[in-house]
């Protein structure tokens, strides 16, 4: 039957890279239309429109900026280090994207007599009959947001203009101290499922009609980590790295053109991530009513609370006003992580009655 | 007070506002109605077909910008009139002097507030682009 690559057959390969390409097209095109909609919605909650011009209700609103950025002069300082000025804004926007290969976004699917799990890095074995994915998939999504710091830094360091140092000195001393809190969240759902694959970890939520889902159990956990997830990707109102009023623009002060749409993307692309991070550790992943009957539901109620919890991004964005430098440092090191370790003191208590 | 009232409470405007009617209003499409006595661009009124202005000096005498040209002469029936009346628009500041000024009423402001135009010298209403529009 047809060409083999190591004992599978040439269909099954095109349905992989056709999900690949599906997912990542996907994500794409939330990224860009996330920029409007939250010009919409925060135009909205601030009872004015929001783009109208460019097309039915301005719909080609991020297409024309997206041109727009890419005629623009590409302008490096004369003063910067060449290579970590044009490499940064790189180290940011691919650690965002990558994220994505861990997550589950669907059951698993049949295409063509072959059975697709629909989760970027993971394969059905059809002899087992069940789904490997990496089986340490929270470490990755961990590790990988610990390198858009990376980005970051180097693009206020490289650029040699004193608002870049600070933005990324402060974006690195604000992403590490939640990045612990957030950790330390994480490990209170551990706790419960004894997992780190993240298909078993929305499995394990997939009873009781949604009332299995870690939001239930851990809502403290659940809250803390999205509010950490916040604070690590640099949303509002934990936004002191582009705090206009203080730093300019921050560490994207000397970007120009498409460099400085990268930095953009990454940003809304780390949102769609931490929204679908916290959908598969907390919210029940692309569970629903009905998955089991028609697998292409699932994709669809992970795509509808993953926009939900965006939405709270940019509800979040349109209500608080921006922290303090120390009021940020206090939240981070004095409340989230002392009422993380409680909570996992707590997790394990009652785990141990159990 | 606990720390989490108020954003509860700030969120909730904010969702409230969400759903209320935008104010904007979407200008070149749709035209703001100004008020009544909103003083916009200078008309100067026409009577059986003439301009009413007598050419007596009492607006640019009044005007605060000194924006105002105006120059008499004599018409056919020995009437005095105006036969230069210029309002220069980048001095004027729309305060209406010159309407509360004139004695024969000859003087009125309209809604019109586009002003924008191409050259310095545009900006110079003679006394054709002031008459009023019938």
């Amino acid at each position: 039957m047809g060409i083999e690559i190591l004992g599978l057959p040439l269909m099954y390969y095109i349905a992989m890279v056709a999900k690949v390409l599906v997912a990542f097209v996907f994500v794409l095109l939330t990224v860009a239309y996330a920029t409007y909609a939250e010009r919409k919605i925060i135009g909205h909650m601030q009872v004015r429109l929001g783009p109208m011009r460019t097309g039915w209700h301005g719909l080609l609103q991020p297409i024309a900026d997206g041109v727009k950025l890419f005629f623009k002069e590409e302008i490096v300082p004369a003063q910067a280090s060449k290579f970590a000025f044009l490499i940064a804004p790189l180290i940011a926007l691919i650690p965002a994207f990558i994220t994505f290969a861990v997550i589950p976004f669907g059951g698993v699917i049949e295409v063509a007599g072959y059975k697709v799990p629909l989760q970027i890095a993971a394969y059905y074995d059809t002899a087992a009959g069940q789904v490997y994915d990496v089986n340490v998939g929270v470490l990755y999504i961990l590790a990988m947001s610990s390198l858009g710091v990376y980005g970051i830094v180097l693009a206020g360091w490289a650029s040699n203009s004193k608002y870049s140092l600070m933005g990324g000195l402060r974006a690195s001393a604000q992403m590490i101290s939640y990045e612990l809190a957030a950790g330390l969240c994480i490990i209170a759902v551990f706790m419960l499922s004894g997992t780190l694959s993240l298909t078993k970890i929305v499995e394990l939520q997939s009873g009781m009609g949604g009332f299995d889902w870690y939001l239930f159990k851990q809502p403290l956990a659940a809250f803390m980590f999205f509010i950490c997830s916040l604070a690590e990707i640099n949303r509002t109102p934990f936004d002191l790295p582009e705090a206009e009023t203080e730093l300019v623009s921050g560490f994207c002060t000397e970007y120009s053109s498409m460099k400085y749409a990268m930095f953009f993307m990454a940003e809304y692309a780390n949102m769609v991530t931490v929204s679908a991070i916290t959908v598969t550790l907390f919210l029940g992943g692309w569970n629903g009513p009905f998955t089991a009957a028609m697998p292409l539901l699932g994709p669809v109620y992970f795509i509808a609370k993953v926009y939900f919890l965006i939405f709270v991004c940019m509800w979040i964005r349109a209500t608080l006003p921006r922290y303090r430098y120390d009021q940020l440092m206090y939240l981070g090191w004095k409340v989230f992580i002392p009422l993380a370790l409680v909570n996992i003191v707590v997790t394990g208590i009652i785990g141990y009655f159990l | 007070m606990n720390p989490i009232t108020p954003i509860i409470n700030g969120m909730k405007i904010t969702l409230k506002h969400m759903f209320m009617k935008p104010v904007t209003l979407q200008y070149p499409d749709e035209r703001p109605k100004v008020a009544e006595r909103f003083r916009g661009l200078h008309a100067l009124k026409v009577s059986h077909s003439k301009a009413k202005c007598v050419a007596c000096y009492l607006c640019p005498t009044v005007c605060p910008a000194k924006c105002i040209t105006v120059e008499a002469g004599e018409d056919a029936n020995h009437d005095k009139y105006a036969t230069v009346y210029e309002i220069d628009m980048l001095r004027c500041i729309f305060c209406g002097y010159c309407v509360e000024a004139c004695p024969v009423d000859a003087l009125k402001m309209t809604g019109e507030f586009e002003l924008a135009n191409y050259s310095r010298q545009d900006f110079i209403y003679s006394k054709e682009r002031l008459l009023e529009k019938q």
